[in-house]
């Protein structure tokens, strides 16, 4: 399993991360090693196996009530905006015209 | 009052307190003499909170003076910086985190504010926990208290080193794959990853949700069950907190015998090319068991055991790619704004954000999830989490306590495995199978190795039970603990 340059940029891509082109060619190195040692798994058997998505086997956790409690203060939330507006977060534009 | 209070134990330290023998200004003033002596050196705090530290110690001593003190109040402590804290800077040892105050306290801080703690700063760590050597912190590497050049172990690596060294008497840590017990293994201390669920991680920075937790650090099993009891139990607030009510420890504490004790000795464990001194530390410390009277069965096999690693990779990596998403440069931390784009600023953010390790893992976790892979990878893994978990219960049918090596080897030379991924990942070959189960573990110090250089390595006896049986856990460790002198050991740094 090798993963190409394009590849490594499509991936990089989807997670909204920027990439040198060193980074590119240093990840489809490392990342094709980390991929082919997963390939070993291919070889268990694991028909009728259900998934495990946690150990607690806990489903459908409900909240007791609906008890109103305090927010979070709102200043000390917007006191960590890179760029706050007034009591807002403020961000570049994201529907073009 | 004895002459130095850095290496007391947490309870030794505590009845110093009740006999008014020593305050907690007293400790708390000792903890930083040690610490700006020391620290620069092994670099286990990325920021100290010496004003909240001696305001709480006050606090402590005028609570101790009415006679309301519990055995936390009062003792000085580390927090892992992965953990939230109200007030105080809190960067998960990335530099996207940089200059994020929280908003409100994690579960585990109210828990021990409730205790009476004395908070001397947060500790250094991997980036978002993702590393098992520390040196994938954005801040710089830690240093092991028994050897400058060796790491202390990860990723809760400040947590480690400063418990280690005389710094603090206990810490907070976070264990996902290994990042509580591994480092404690490494640096001589006990280290507890409780059952998942056991802990709130209501306020635990997400790292991969199915597997992380909470649990302490400190220099005795009898410690490290204390720090446990103040912050185990359930809160609505984390929906994977368990509903079940915590065991007294104490009464687990009480006896020294192991008598009836069934102990499996999973073979697997025993990994191809482990150290000869891990191998054969963790081998007299089996035969110490059974001369206190437990059964033991050598023989024990967890036949998917090899897969876990394979498993980790993809399920830890896959759950942070999602829990990572929110780091984005609009509600905090490090920002890149000068792109023509949102989403170039987003992309820059993340790019200079994030270290290789963290990108590593969100790139392979995307993947992983991405169409066309998910049931290669992702379900496959779940799949055979099935099986793993399986095992261990048929295990558990038969013994009450399985006995394993923490890490194949003792620590190792900063700047020695960061070059290769792969070989890192390996470090956790023995601890991840209980993550994945979601089992209580604990690592406690079982002998020392000695290098070519000379230093004296310190390494860690692993003992695992059933979900929920924490009160086994600390009543074989202790009973073990307490026949060595192991525990009593400290660097001379």
């Amino acid at each position: 399993m090798s993963l190409s340059r394009e590849q490594v940029q499509h991936i990089a891509r989807l997670a909204r991360i920027g990439l040198s082109d060193d980074d590119i060619a240093k990840f489809s190195e490392q990342l094709s090693e980390i991929l082919d040692y997963f390939e070993r798994l291919r070889q268990v058997d694991t028909e009728d196996v259900p998934p495990t998505a946690h150990t607690l086997l806990l489903q459908n956790v409900w909240r007791e009530g609906d008890k109103p409690e305090p927010p979070l203060d709102k200043e000390d939330v917007l006191a960590n905006a890179p760029i706050r507006d007034g009591d807002y977060f403020r961000v570049k534009v994201i529907l073009e015209e | 009052m004895p002459d130095s209070l850095n290496y007391l134990t947490l309870s030794e330290a505590s009845d110093l307190l009740r006999g008014r023998e020593a305050s907690s200004v007293d400790l708390t003033r000792a903890a930083f003499e040690r610490i700006n002596a020391l620290d620069d050196r092994i670099h286990a705090f990325l920021r100290l909170t010496d004003e909240i530290a001696l305001e709480q110690a006050l606090a402590a001593d005028e609570r101790i003076a009415r006679g309301e003190a519990g055995p936390l109040t009062g003792i000085p402590a580390a927090i892992k910086d992965v953990i939230v804290t109200k007030g105080v800077e809190t960067t998960c040892g990335s530099r996207i985190l940089k200059g994020f105050v929280p908003p409100y306290d994690a579960q585990v801080m109210e828990r021990l504010h409730e205790a009476g703690v004395v908070m001397l700063g947060k500790t250094n760590m991997d980036e978002f926990a993702m590393g098992s050597s520390g040196e994938n912190s954005a801040f710089g590497p830690t240093a092991n208290p028994w050897a400058l050049d060796r790491v202390p172990g990860g990723s809760s690596s400040g947590s480690a080193a400063a418990v280690a060294s005389g710094m603090a008497y206990y810490a907070l840590g976070s264990d996902t794959g290994g990042s509580i017990r591994q480092p404690a293994s490494l640096s001589g201390v006990v280290g507890l990853k409780p059952t998942y669920g056991r802990v709130s991680r209501y306020g635990l920075v997400a790292f991969a949700s199915s597997l992380d937790q909470i649990g302490p650090f400190a220099r005795s099993v009898r410690d490290a069950a204390l720090v446990f009891e103040a912050i185990a139990g359930h809160d609505a607030r984390d929906s994977t907190s368990a509903p079940v009510e915590v065991p007294d420890i104490s009464a687990a504490l009480a006896s020294a015998d192991l008598k009836g004790l069934r102990v499996g000795v999973p073979m697997e464990y025993f990994v191809e090319g482990m150290d000869d001194a891990v191998r054969q530390a963790v081998t007299g410390a089996i035969n110490q068991l059974a001369s206190l009277g437990a059964e033991v069965d050598w023989e024990v096999s967890l036949p998917s055991t090899g897969h876990a690693l394979a498993v980790y990779y993809i399920i830890a990596p896959s759950e942070a790619s999602a829990n990572l998403a929110r780091y984005d440069g609009v509600k905090y931390g490090y920002a890149y704004t000068e792109g023509k784009t949102m989403w170039e600023d987003m992309e820059k953010t993340r790019q200079h954000g994030f270290g290789d390790e963290v990108k590593r893992r969100i790139m392979l976790g995307t993947y992983a999830l991405s169409a066309g892979y998910y049931d290669a990878y992702y379900l496959k893994a779940q799949k055979v989490r099935t099986l793993i978990r399986l095992e261990f219960d048929a295990a558990f049918e038969k013994y009450d306590v399985l006995v394993a090596p923490v890490s194949p080897t003792p620590a190792f030379r900063i700047g020695e495995k960061t070059g290769d991924p792969l070989q890192m990942y390996l470090s956790d070959v023995c601890t991840l199978p209980v993550n994945i189960a979601g089992l209580p573990g604990i690592s406690l110090p079982c002998g020392f190795a000695t290098a070519e250089d000379g230093a004296r390595l310190p390494i860690g006896l692993q003992m695992i039970t059933k979900p929920f049986d924490e009160a086994t856990l600390f009543r074989a460790a202790y009973a073990y603990e307490q026949s060595t002198s192991w525990y009593r050991e400290r660097p001379s740094v």
